[in-house]
């Protein structure tokens, strides 16, 4: 449990007497949850915390007196505020009360099907819960039951068996009042009410798994799951997510060595109750059956053979050993991976060679995050408190979906202001009433820095200001004009414990500058190393060319897929020339020219933890207790004592108490160069300027085999403005071609609210893979025609 | 002296009444003149002095209501004219409207001005054809003639078929958009009614009856009717009598004197039970011909003024057959929302036809009673309690109607008796 | 199926009656309806554009409210009050005569796709019972006999004026438009009221 110390504010409290029992709570709270305190359960289906009560239900009637006054007929308790002078009675000391909840629960099973022994919740429901603890024993209505066809599929993995629904609405408010995606509703009237969608319209919300958590019947059903285990087969573990920089708190439950499912879970500061559909449905990666599963290494014959550990990792340090070699890692590695990683590079290598960040990258960027990131917290409860949030270089929905079911909140539940700056207008903009601020790829800096902001606003600028020059400094220039905070929002799970674990070529562990002698002292000495190179480190872009320059020999590459950089088949060349030890759980474009493979622990097989784009730190055990993978800090352990250069780091607890005892930098930290701004391309005819970011549910290689999830993608379109479909002749849904010298790309056309001179398109989505088939991703010129 | 006091329903004898001219010609709109040169305030305390009470049925004092909106909050207000007539029996707004529409309009301009709306809304009911082409008419012709217009719109909304929209907070989320289901309250309309802003939901009738409280003043409605219950109203008269009709008399007037009037019960037939408000009030018997047909003696008598909605059954009727058919409305019509009221009602019914059929048991009627003890007041809104009021009723004046059925193995009653054209058939 | 067009201009001019546009979705689908004779998916789609809700959130408003039909109904859609008073009076007999003279059952359409049948609650007309409704407008005191001519003569095309409504029945689609708030310039036609509604004020008069 990870949770921040609030700073006390005078809440009012006020004094309820419960069933004789005395309890305060602010003012404010429903009074059931002020019995909850007191460890008095009222049964409830419609209630949810997170919720706005409805009263539907009417399964936790009580008896109310305020002020020596009886309400007439029992209220609902999730609906009623305490109220100085209130006495309630609930069902353990009203007889009224009792037969009042008794009488609901009778009506709410008397058109629900006895189909527990089949049904997925059995065992987990709090209907079958509740009927026993709230509930007759025999039921008096054995009349026709209400049927229907059954079940369902709502999306393509939902299920909805509607004769189990007890119409609570917590999906459909979910739906609307979280997510901001009505797509489900509750239609028809009466006893025919029922949930359901739109006929043509399927339920495409990033966010359906979450009213499958909280139906509290076995109506909404997710497809993976169903019918697969019973919830006392299951062994839950306490997980972090990481599939993005959201930092959600899970729930892993396995059986028999075997993921079933992920469920979100309660962390109020970060991610509430809720989680995303990626998160929550995207697992199969690890069970994949092409999982690497013994070292490979590379024959005299070119080809990847099965090797013993012992001959693999000699091979990987025979390699190794005296080259000029660097780090690649891969933005999903755990805190303490890239904590290993970090060390071997400095320790093992003798290099600070050493990259996170396998994508598109500035050194504006690498200053950036070394000058404000490392050591930094800004947190979602700023946003909670924000007066303006400003959007830079980053979709919430899409990036960090987490984030901006926070932004949500905050505009739902007290309008916050969000401006956003960017290329194409979003759904999420238009959730959240975004003011858009339109701007041509590449000229977003000049827009950033005219926003008005003050010391109660926060900016949120994602990885992809790398991709426009001057943008990360007109951010930094904005925040300390404004006072504003900023956060960074990296996509990937695991940057920012990677930044902190100094696996960047500036920094060293705990943000120390590697150019601060002192911090380079204090690294050496708890690492009992003579020193630490002085020689800042190469980005991974400048390691890329300086290995195919030859000014480098070797690489150790962990969990980089060549297709997520920048120039993509240069990358595997450079690869390719080089001797690549890669640390995979799969085979990828790396490992296919590799020198030694060594497989690792997928992140459920393991224990670790991720920092998130707060640097909130969520460490989580192996969910799946007998797994034979290795986690990476492990793996690089052995291989630096095969280099005989150890680094000590014999376990993840290890790299995790060595990180910890280092500490934080409270020295200076390196200074920032702003970086000016470069203009946007001038376009003409059938040219236009290249924008893309990838969407949450997209080509990921951590979503491969999820067939349910990825029928709820949004569909792959290119986004032209009105302007350009008028001068091509092009409508919504016709085929457009966006191509450049690398190849081209032809997907049906989009025509919505972006700048004139751009084309957007998914950056890895189905049939729209930018950076394989165009190379670029933002601010290139491209040529689009009618297809 | 006439028992009837016909005000609102003076002039609809005459063939035009429904339009402009026949309200002008009559001093229509000099009221809203005379309460527009008024302080709002003053007009508010007139209404409140006049006793007027609400006639949608809950019987709430309409100048205390339209005292509660907030003065000053710089927030748009708003009126909403509930027309969703939709209570089994009620049939008083529906005529009103189709004889003469002006006196809700000028009743609606009085109200803004009073609680200081610029806008007003009628939510009419979708099943009245004819009744939304007048009041259309009507609104174009108070623009037309510069009634409306002139810092008062009047907009119309028409449903389309929910008797849940008569419940004023279904009415407002039908009318912004919604399913018209309740809201919770609080916030009750007056402080986050339509668009969340300071609402006054008034029915047809006590807005209808504005214009002439503020023509004849306070004091003039006053005189009618009884302490508490003040004024005229219109009693609608129907079922097994000899002449159905409307009555417009002041409150306190009782049955027995109704169906003096109206010629008596169907010849040849005797009073078996009524209904003194609607479907969702208490049935009587012969037992309450005398009791005073205004809020405080219907409720002593145990049951509810309503919306005056006098259903007349005879002793053809069967009441089992009645309930059933009443209560399969409410089921048909139960918003959904909440569970007694949506599941209470699907098994009420199956258990009423067993019953009707001959095949429940007695143990049935006891099963019954107890289910609309956990529907009654455990229900979001009062549809469900007024599911409960036929059946408790029923059962408590006429147990032994329904053990006849058990006993007979089915229905004693033959339905043909007890239709409008038995004689026809018969002959 | 009809295939008359939508017209975008109306319903903008319909949104425009209300101070926030979502709340024009009950006459947008009436005007559906009188265009299409039914809510069809394209209505639904057309009034999501317009609103910028949900298609999901229209059909959750479509399917609510009795009125909106999501398939077609007769050109002269016959609603029969079987609620208590008007079933006890006749409406019972009524119901089942037309069914049975029809040959259709509840939420039927005659083949010939004239006449369709729903039994209906209480509307507003009990001092008329037994009520049949014709396209929503009145046809008071019905006997099962006045019924059957009611719908045999619609369904040749030439229904009896309304007791108290027009001079002539309006179709299935008129009357929707109506709903929808469109002027048909029909409000003067027909008898300002009945004789029950005269009543009081009659007997007032003589002075009883």
């Amino acid at each position: 449990m990870t949770t921040t110390q609030e700073s006390a504010v005078a809440v009012e409290m006020i004094t309820v007497v419960i069933d004789g029992f005395e309890v305060s709570v602010p003012k404010g709270t429903l009074v059931i949850r002020a019995a909850e305190k007191l460890g008095i359960q009222i049964p409830r289906f419609c209630d949810h915390p997170l919720l706005d009560p409805v009263g539907a239900c009417r399964q936790c009637l009580v008896d109310i007196e305020i002020n020596g006054r009886a309400f007439p007929k029992p209220q609902a308790s999730c609906t009623i505020p305490v109220e100085p002078n209130m006495i309630v009675k609930t069902q353990l000391t009203s007889p009224v009360a009792d037969k009042a909840q008794k009488g609901v629960m009778e009506l709410l099973l008397g058109n629900h099907p006895l189909d527990c022994p089949v049904c997925d919740k059995g065992g987990e429901c709090p209907l079958q819960n509740q009927a026993m603890s709230n509930g007759h024993a025999q039921t008096r209505l054995d009349g026709y039951k209400r049927l229907f066809e059954k079940p369902i599929n709502i999306s393509s993995q939902v299920l909805l068996d509607r004769e189990r629904c007890v119409l609570c609405a917590r999906c459909t408010r979910f739906s609307d009042q979280i997510a901001s995606d009505p797509f489900i509703t509750l239609n028809e009237r009466g006893a025919l009410q029922q949930v359901g969608i739109y006929e043509k319209d399927p339920f495409k919300s990033y966010f359906s798994g979450n009213t499958v958590q909280i139906c509290p019947v076995g109506a909404l059903t997710g497809a993976s799951y169903r019918f697969r285990a019973r919830p006392f087969d299951l062994v839950s573990t306490p997980s972090a997510c990481e599939h993005c920089a959201s930092g959600c708190d899970m729930r892993t439950d396995v059986r028999r060595g075997k993921t079933l499912r992920r469920l979100a879970g309660d962390d109020p500061s970060v991610n509430e109750e809720w989680n995303c559909d990626k998160g929550r449905w995207a697992f199969k990666y690890v069970t994949a059956t092409d999982r690497l599963t013994q070292p490979l290494v590379r024959n005299s014959a070119g080809e990847l053979v099965t090797a013993s550990w012992p001959e693999a990792l000699a091979a990987a340090a025979a390699g190794l050993k005296g080259k000029r070699a660097a780090v690649l890692t891969g933005g999903r590695v755990t805190l303490e991976d890239a904590y290993g990683y970090s060390k071997f590079a400095r320790v093992a290598l003798g290099t600070n060679d050493i990259d996170y960040r396998a994508r598109i990258t500035s050194d504006e960027e690498r200053e950036f995050l070394a000058a404000f990131v490392a050591g930094s917290s800004t947190t979602y409860r700023d946003i909670d408190s924000a007066d303006h949030v400003l959007l830079v270089a980053f979709e919430p929905e899409e990036e960090s979906p987490i984030v901006f079911l926070r932004l949500n909140k905050n505009f739902k539940k007290r309008g916050l202001k969000v401006t956003a700056v960017a290329t194409k207008q979003s759904i999420a903009m238009d959730k959240l009433k975004a003011d858009f601020i339109k701007v041509a790829p590449l000229s977003e800096p000049a827009a950033v820095a005219n926003i008005a902001l003050t010391g109660k606003s926060i900016i949120l600028v994602g990885e992809r200001a790398s991709e426009s020059a001057g943008l990360f400094s007109a951010v930094a220039a904005l925040a300390a004009k404004t006072g504003a905070k900023v956060g960074y929002i990296p996509r990937r799970a695991g940057e920012r414990g990677a930044l902190e674990a100094g696996a960047l070529g500036t920094v060293l562990p705990g943000g120390r500058p590697v150019s601060d002698a002192a911090a380079r002292v204090d690294i050496a000495a708890a690492w009992g190393v003579e020193n630490i190179p002085t020689q800042p480190g190469r980005s991974s872009s400048d390691i890329l060319a300086a290995l195919t320059r030859s000014e480098l020999d070797a690489v150790v590459v962990g969990g980089v897929d060549a297709h997520d950089l920048p120039e993509s088949s240069a990358a595997l060349a450079a690869l390719k020339k080089a001797f690549v030890v890669s640390l995979e759980i799969a085979p990828s474009s790396v490992t296919a020219v590799a020198d030694v493979v060594l497989p690792v622990a997928a992140v459920t097989e393991k224990s670790g933890s991720f920092l998130n784009w707060e640097g909130r730190a969520r460490g989580f055990d192996a969910a799946v207790a007998d797994s034979l993978h290795r986690s990476d800090v492990r793996i690089l352990s052995m291989l630096a004592d095969a280099l005989g250069n150890p680094i000590s780091l014999a376990s993840v607890s290890a790299a995790a108490r060595e990180f910890s005892q280092l500490g934080k930098w409270d020295g200076a930290r390196i200074s920032f160069t702003p970086v000016s701004a470069t203009s946007s391309p001038a376009v003409s005819g059938d040219q236009a300027i290249l924008t893309s970011w990838r969407r949450l549910l997209d080509m990921g290689t951590l979503q491969r085999g999820e067939d349910n999830l990825a029928g709820t993608r949004r569909p792959t379109v290119a986004v032209i403005s009105p302007k350009r479909a008028n001068q091509i002749g092009i409508s919504s849904g016709q085929q457009l071609r966006i191509s450049n010298s690398h190849g081209s790309i032809t997907i049906p056309v989009l025509v919505e609210d972006i700048h004139d001179d751009a084309v957007w398109i998914p950056r890895n989505s189905f049939a729209s893979q930018a950076l394989v088939a165009l190379e670029a991703a933002h601010g290139q010129v491209v040529t689009v025609v009618k297809a | 002296m006439s028992k009837l006091t016909p005000v609102l329903s003076a002039h609809w004898d005459e063939k035009d009444s429904f339009t402009i001219e026949a309200y002008t010609r009559h001093g229509g709109y000099a009221a809203s003149k005379k309460a527009l040169a008024m302080d709002p305030d003053a007009v508010i305390q007139m209404v409140k002095d006049s006793g007027l009470r609400g006639r949608g049925g809950a019987g709430f004092p309409t100048g205390m209501k339209w005292g509660f909106i907030p003065q000053g909050d710089n927030k748009e207000h708003y009126l909403v004219v509930n027309a969703d007539e939709s209570e089994p029996g009620t049939c008083k707004d529906t005529p009103l409207l189709m004889a003469n529409p002006h006196v809700l309009i000028e009743g609606c301009i009085i109200a803004c001005h009073a609680i200081r709306a610029k806008r007003a809304f009628i939510y009419i009911r979708g099943e009245v054809t004819h009744v939304v082409r007048r009041v259309n008419a009507a609104i174009a012709d108070a623009y037309k003639a510069g009634h409306l217009g002139n810092g008062i719109d009047v907009t119309l909304h028409i449903g389309a078929g929910a008797y849940i929209c008569g419940e004023e907070t279904a009415l407002l989320d039908s009318l912004e958009g919604f399913r018209g289901q309740p809201r919770l309250r609080p916030p009750f309309p007056a402080i986050a009614g339509l668009y969340a802003r300071p609402t006054v939901v008034n029915n047809v009738e006590s807005i209808a009856s504005v214009p002439a409280i503020i023509a004849n003043g306070a004091e003039w409605y006053q005189s009618f009717g009884t302490e508490k219950s003040k004024g005229m109203t219109l009693y609608s008269l129907s079922g097994h009598v000899n002449n159905p009709g409307q009555f417009e008399a002041p409150l306190g007037i009782t049955l027995r004197e109704i169906l003096e009037l109206a010629g008596g019960i169907r010849t040849g037939h005797t009073l078996k039970f009524w209904t003194p408000g609607g479907s969702s009030t208490p049935i009587f018997t012969d037992a309450h011909l005398d009791t005073p047909l205004d809020y405080e003696g219907v409720s002593a008598a145990g049951s509810m003024l309503g919306t005056k909605a006098l259903q007349i059954f005879d002793e053809t009727t069967c009441v089992v057959r009645a309930v059933l058919r009443w209560t399969e409305f409410y089921k048909h019509e139960s918003c959904g929302k909440c569970t007694p009221c949506r599941e209470g009602t699907w098994w009420l019914v199956q258990i009423l036809r067993d019953l009707e059929n001959g095949t429940g048991t007695e143990a049935d009627l006891d099963k019954l009673l107890d289910l609309c003890d956990n529907i009654m007041g455990r229900s979001f809104c009062a549809l469900g309690d007024g599911a409960t009021s036929p059946i408790t009723s029923s059962i408590k004046y006429f147990r032994d109607e329904y053990i006849a059925h058990l006993t007979n193995g089915g229905c004693p009653f033959d339905p043909v008796k007890s239709t409008l054209f038995a004689g026809a058939l018969n002959s | 199926m009809s295939t008359a067009v939508l017209n975008e201009d109306v319903m903008r001019s319909i949104i425009a009656r209300y101070p926030r546009s979502r709340s024009a979705i009950m006459p947008l689908l009436h005007y559906v309806q009188a265009i299409s004779g039914y809510v069809t998916n394209e209505g639904i789609e057309k009034i999501s554009e317009l609103l910028e809700i949900e298609t999901a959130e229209v059909s959750a408003v479509a399917t609510f409210y009795t009125q909106y039909k999501r398939k077609p109904v007769g050109e002269y859609h016959i609603g029969v009050c079987t609620n208590t008073l008007c079933a006890v009076m006749g409406g019972d007999a009524i119901f089942a005569a037309l069914k049975d003279h029809l040959g259709i059952e509840n939420d039927g359409v005659t083949a010939d796709g004239k006449v369709s049948l729903e039994h209906i609650e209480c509307n507003a007309a009990c001092d008329y019972a037994p009520v049949v409704m014709a396209n929503w407008e009145f046809y008071d005191n019905q006997t099962v006999e006045s019924a059957k001519s009611l719908v045999d003569a619609a369904r040749a095309g030439n229904p009896p004026a309304p007791t108290r409504g027009p001079n002539r029945l309006v179709t299935y689609k008129e009357a929707s438009a109506v709903l929808a708030g469109l002027d048909d310039g029909l409000a003067r036609e027909g008898v300002q009221a009945g004789e029950p509604t005269l009543l009081g004020l009659k007997l007032s008069k003589e002075g009883k």
